[in-house]
This record gives structure tokens, C-alpha cells and sequence, in this order.
């Protein structure tokens, strides 16, 4: 069956980019932070949340090919569709990264290399490009500029150093990303077992590369806001964090798209099924926001304390808030069986626990990159809804471009019978 | 023929007891019970066995274990004896809320487990020592037996068997 992308949803979302168009515009035009750092901390919020959910359903679908798990056989081309995003996705983070290696924003401070050198040349000081020095020389003082934390970092928090990274990460995503959509493609086409089975090895290798580079990526990205600031646990944070988002925009599609008929095949136990994942990821991510605010907290190392000294001081009720929220919604309305088999309640967990997830990015990026300054206003919200509109926009043109429900998988017979 | 009859039939094969299964409840036949080495899928609706409510005990019982990890550790911690762990505040229960989390999710988790275990095993009635209940050993192994009274719903020990035999088992054994 095939998926028809209305006139009516390609206005609904065409409506939603042109909002966040309206709003990056006007949000440009009068933000008065440095550097219009709040500007660009705002596409990198929406840049990285909805990337991140297409880069977890890819992980996701590498999962199901490397376990050969049939059980979602009957909606992989949802997971498919969601994963298409990352071109996209990646594109827009490579505008935000480039960004800032021309100074148009000042997220990333190591960024700037005058934080990185201890002595600056008297004389070049007024000029464009000061010359900057690790050892003293003759007209050389003290750059007040310096960071010695910084400096100390900077063996990996250096610009041809983080490109290199940044450029493989995302190259090899995006080559599995295609990777995968051409060969499901190709299975429907010709049958038989022979692609499933070396999708297993292709999934394995991905997997071991993402489990590196889901961690890395995000210390590069994310963690190198806050500089000064560093915590072990905190690639595998962010992955669990886009691990649920993906599972929430799975579930609430794969309803959606249930209830328009598209998918006959694809019955309650598919849905409770997912419905599981998007528990089960909540407590995921619970655990680990908890195990590294826990770690930090009882240990009050100074180094460590400045990530949630800045946030608790300064946006106490968000930061606070959405941990709550993202653990006590899915915890009590979705632990029984019969709650993660009714629709009502998968939707409105997942849409309070969508905007949470949101958030938690949000909590992420916003005080490194403002301060104490960072606020919620119509221009992180019409942004938000733009880059909803453009993920929907990309994922939905994926969907329409092959059969909605995949037609050839050794599996597929078994997932069409799913019965928990 | 007694009242309290017991037929014992017996399958080698869990989807050929199945489909058996569904034959004969079809015909108004009560099925008290199946015995088999592992949990046959969808049997469970065909003979008429209720959802389990050993989830809900799971529930109260993890209510129960943190609710007494938070109510010893206010006591021991705060109450009786507040002691000063690297700085930490001790006068107030909330203010230490982070550090208490991993004791009161192992005491809930610990008690749900146990509490389980332990409803199952004595609901089963499969304790240690207990004499195993299952009609033939060859159940724990390759063989699937259903256990029908046919008093239960007034059928001849013959009919019965008639109906059996046409759902391929492979054993009828009275008791």
C-alpha cells in the first residue's frame, strides 16, 4: 500500500516552515545576545533534537536487522521514513558547526583560539588576527583572554581535529542511512533471504561504529558548549535522550498512520510493543540523568559542579521539571499492560513526554551557550515548530516514495501475526 | 461411572494440543488444565485462564519496599542518628533525597523480586519439598497433557474420549 502525502499535510507543515521562517528572521533581526548566540543556540536546539531522533531510529533499525527481530518487521518502513531525516538533519548541523568556525556565533569558547594561548604580541593586540604565543618572547604580555582549562583541552577541542570527527560521524551515518533505505528497497524488490542476511553484518558493523561515535558526537557537540565542564556518562545521556525521541515520534506515527488505514497489517501487539520501548527508554534515560546528576552532586568537585551550578541556579523549575516529567508521565500512566495497549494514553505520554525531550536538548545547550539569559519566547517556539514542520515535511515525502508496509522480508509473515 | 473422573490426554506437539484445544471448547468441553514444559502461545484464552494478577502483587510489593527504604532512612539517617557524609546536609530529609534514591530503588526492586518469587511459588504450591503436582513427569520434558473433569459440564467418560481421539492425541488415560 501506498502512502499518499495530501495537499492538506503538505500545507499543514509548508504552514509550519514558513512560521519558523518568520520567526529565525525576526528572531535574527532582533536578538541583541552576543554573536547572536541565542539565535544560533536556537537552530542548533531544533538542529540536533530532530537529527537526533533520526539518527535514533537509524541505530533502531540497525538493532532490528542486527537481533533479526520480526516483531517490527510490519512498521520498519516507519523507522525507515523517520531515519531519511539525518541528510537533512546533518546538513543543518554542518551550517550550525561552520558557523561557528567563521565566528558568526560564539556557542563552542574553544572555538576562539585566543582562550587557547597564554601570551599575546603587544602590538598586534588592537588588530584583527593578534598574534598569540605559548611561550614569552620579547613584546609579548599576559593574554587576559587565556584559559587554562581550556588550553589543556586543546589537543581535542581543536578546529581541523573536530571537523575530521564531526565530517565521519556524520558522513558514515548518513552512507547506513542510505545504505539501509536502498537495500529495503531492493529486498522488495527481489525477495528471498539473501539481503536480510547480510543486513545483520552491515547492522553489526554500524552498531559498533555508533556505539564510539553516539558518544563522541556528543562530547564534540554538545558537552564542548559547556568547556570548562566534563562527564563520562554524558554521551551515553544524549543517546538515551534520542533513543526515546525516536521512540515517541515512532509510536505517535505509527498510530497515526494506523488510524488512516495505512498500515491493515499492524495490530495492538505492534503498538504495545512499542509502546514498551518508549517505557522502558524512559527509565533509560531516567537512570542515566540521574546516575550522572547523582555522581556530580555527592562528589562536589569543583570542575564537575559548574554544568548543574549554572542550571540550578538559573533554571531550577525547567531543569527540575523535565526530569520529572519525563519520568513520572511514562512511569505511572503507562505501566500497566492494558495503558500501553490503549491509544489515549501512548498519545498523550508521548506528546507531554515529546515536549519534555525537547526540553532536555534545550537544558542542554541553552545555559552554556547564554548563561544565566536563556529564556523561553516566541522565537524558540516558532523555531521549534519550523523544524517540526520541515522533520515532517522530509519524513512523510519518505514515506510517500515506497510501500508503506515493506513487501518482502523472510519476517514479514511473522510480524503481520504478532500476538503478546 | 464416578463423578469425580479425571481424563489425562496426552499431545506431542504444543500446536496440535492447540488446535485441539480450541475443537473442543468449542464443543462446550471445559478444560481444567494443561500441563506442558513451556508456556504454550495463545492457550491461555482457549482454555479460559485469567489474565495474572501477580503484576499488581509486584506492584504493591515495590510500594511497599520503598516506602520502607524511605521511611528507615528518614529514621537512621535523619531522625536517630544524622551523620555528615562529605558535607552533605543532614537536617532535613529532602535536602537528601539525591543520596537516598539508589538504596530506595534497590529495597523496591529487591522487594518486588522476592515478594514475586515468593507469590509464585506458593500460589504454584511449588515450594521446596512440596510434592510435584503434574500427572505425568513427561510433561517437564516433550510431552503436553490437558486435564479434563468430565463432571464439569455432565459428559460419558465415552464421549469424551470419542472427541479426544479426534484431536490427535496420542494418549487417554483415566484417573
Amino acid at each position: 500500500m501506498d502512502f499518499i502525502f495530501t495537499k492538506r499535510a503538505k500545507l499543514i507543515f509548508s504552514v509550519l516552515m514558513l512560521i519558523g521562517f518568520i520567526a529565525m528572521v525576526l528572531g535574527y533581526a532582533t536578538d541583541t545576545s552576543d554573536h547572536h548566540n541565542r539565535f544560533w543556540a536556537n537552530i542548533f536546539v531544533n538542529g540536533f533534537f530532530y537529527f537526533a531522533i533520526s539518527l535514533g531510529a537509524l541505530f533502531f533499525l540497525a538493532l532490528q536487522y542486527a537481533t533479526e527481530a520480526s516483531y517490527m518487521i510490519a512498521l520498519k518502513r516507519v523507522i525507515e521514513g523517520i531515519s531519511q531525516y539525518i541528510f537533512v538533519g546533518s546538513a543543518i548541523l554542518i551550517v550550525f558547526f561552520a558557523a561557528g568556525t567563521f565566528h558568526l556565533h560564539h556557542v563552542y569558547h574553544w572555538m576562539d583560539i585566543s582562550v587557547m594561548y597564554e601570551f599575546v604580541m603587544e602590538a598586534t593586540m588592537g588588530t584583527p588576527h593578534p598574534e598569540y604565543m605559548h611561550e614569552v618572547t620579547d613584546g609579548a604580555i599576559k593574554n587576559v583572554k587565556y584559559d587554562h582549562i581550556i588550553a589543556g583541552k586543546s589537543a581535542y577541542l581543536n578546529q581541523p581535529f573536530f571537523w575530521i570527527r564531526t565530517l565521519i560521524y556524520i558522513g558514515v551515518w548518513c552512507y547506513f542511512a542510505n545504505l539501509f533505505r536502498k537495500r529495503s528497497l531492493l529486498e522488495d524488490a527481489q525477495g528471498g533471504t539473501k539481503i536480510h542476511f547480510k543486513n545483520m553484518t552491515y547492522a553489526a558493523i554500524f552498531l559498533v561504529f555508533f556505539a564510539f561515535t553516539s558518544s563522541t558526537a556528543s562530547w564534540d557537540w554538545i558537552m564542548s558548549i559547556d568547556t570548562h565542564w566534563f562527564s563520562t556518562l554524558f554521551g551515553w545521556y544524549v543517546f538515551s535522550g534520542m533513543w526515546v525521541s525516536f521512540m515517541i515520534v515512532f509510536v505517535l506515527m505509527s498510530i497515526w498512520l494506523k488510524n488512516k488505514g495505512y498500515l491493515p497489517n499492524v495490530n495492538k501487539s505492534h503498538i504495545h510493543d512499542a509502546g514498551k520501548w518508549m517505557f522502558a527508554i524512559s527509565f533509560l534515560w531516567t537512570y542515566l540523568w540521574f546516575s550522572q546528576f547523582m555522581l556530580i552532586w555527592y562528589s562536589n568537585i569543583p570542575e564537575e559542579v559548574t554544568y548543574y551550578i549554572t542550571r540550578i541556579e538559573h533554571y531550577k523549575w525547567l531543569f527540575f521539571g523535565i526530569f520529572f516529567t519525563n519520568f513520572l508521565f511514562p512511569m505511572i500512566m503507562l505501566i500497566s499492560r492494558d495503558a500501553k495497549r490503549q491509544i489515549g494514553y501512548l498519545i498523550v505520554v508521548g506528546f507531554i513526554i515529546f515536549v519534555g525531550h525537547w526540553l532536555d536538548v534545550y537544558m542542554m545547550i541553552m545555559p552554556g551557550s547564554l548563561g544565566s539569559h536563556a529564556h523561553l519566547g516566541w522565537m524558540e517556539l516558532g523555531m521549534a515548530l519550523g523544524f517540526l514542520g520541515l522533520f515532517l515535511f522530509v519524513v512523510f515525502r519518505a514515506f510517500s516514495k515506497a510501500p508503506i508496509s515493506v513487501v518482502n522480508h523472510p519476517f514479514l509473515d511473522e510480524s503481520n501475526h504478532l500476538h503478546i | 461411572m464416578k463423578d469425580n473422573k479425571t481424563i489425562y490426554a496426552m499431545y506431542d506437539d504444543d500446536m496440535t494440543l492447540l488446535a485441539g484445544a480450541k475443537e473442543l471448547v468449542a464443543k462446550g468441553i471445559y478444560i481444567r488444565d494443561v500441563f506442558s514444559p513451556f508456556p504454550i502461545h495463545g492457550i491461555d484464552p482457549v482454555i479460559g485462564i485469567k489474565q495474572t494478577r501477580l503484576a499488581i502483587c509486584a506492584f504493591i510489593y515495590g510500594l511497599v519496599g520503598l516506602s520502607l527504604a524511605l521511611a528507615g532512612m528518614y529514621y537512621f539517617m535523619i531522625v536517630d542518628w544524622p551523620m555528615n557524609i562529605g558535607g552533605k546536609p543532614n537536617d532535613f530529609f529532602y535536602q537528601n533525597i539525591p543520596a537516598f534514591v539508589p538504596i530506595s530503588f534497590e529495597f523496591t526492586v529487591l522487594l518486588a523480586a522476592h515478594g514475586m518469587a515468593l507469590t509464585y511459588f506458593i500460589r504454584n504450591w511449588t515450594l521446596p519439598g512440596v510434592t510435584a503436582r503434574n500427572p505425568y513427569p513427561e510433561t517437564t520434558n516433550d510431552r503436553f497433557v490437558m486435564e479434563i473433569h468430565p463432571s464439569d459440564f455432565g459428559m460419558s467418560v465415552e464421549d469424551l474420549t470419542e472427541e479426544l481421539q479426534k484431536t490427535g492425541t496420542i494418549l487417554i488415560e483415566e484417573r
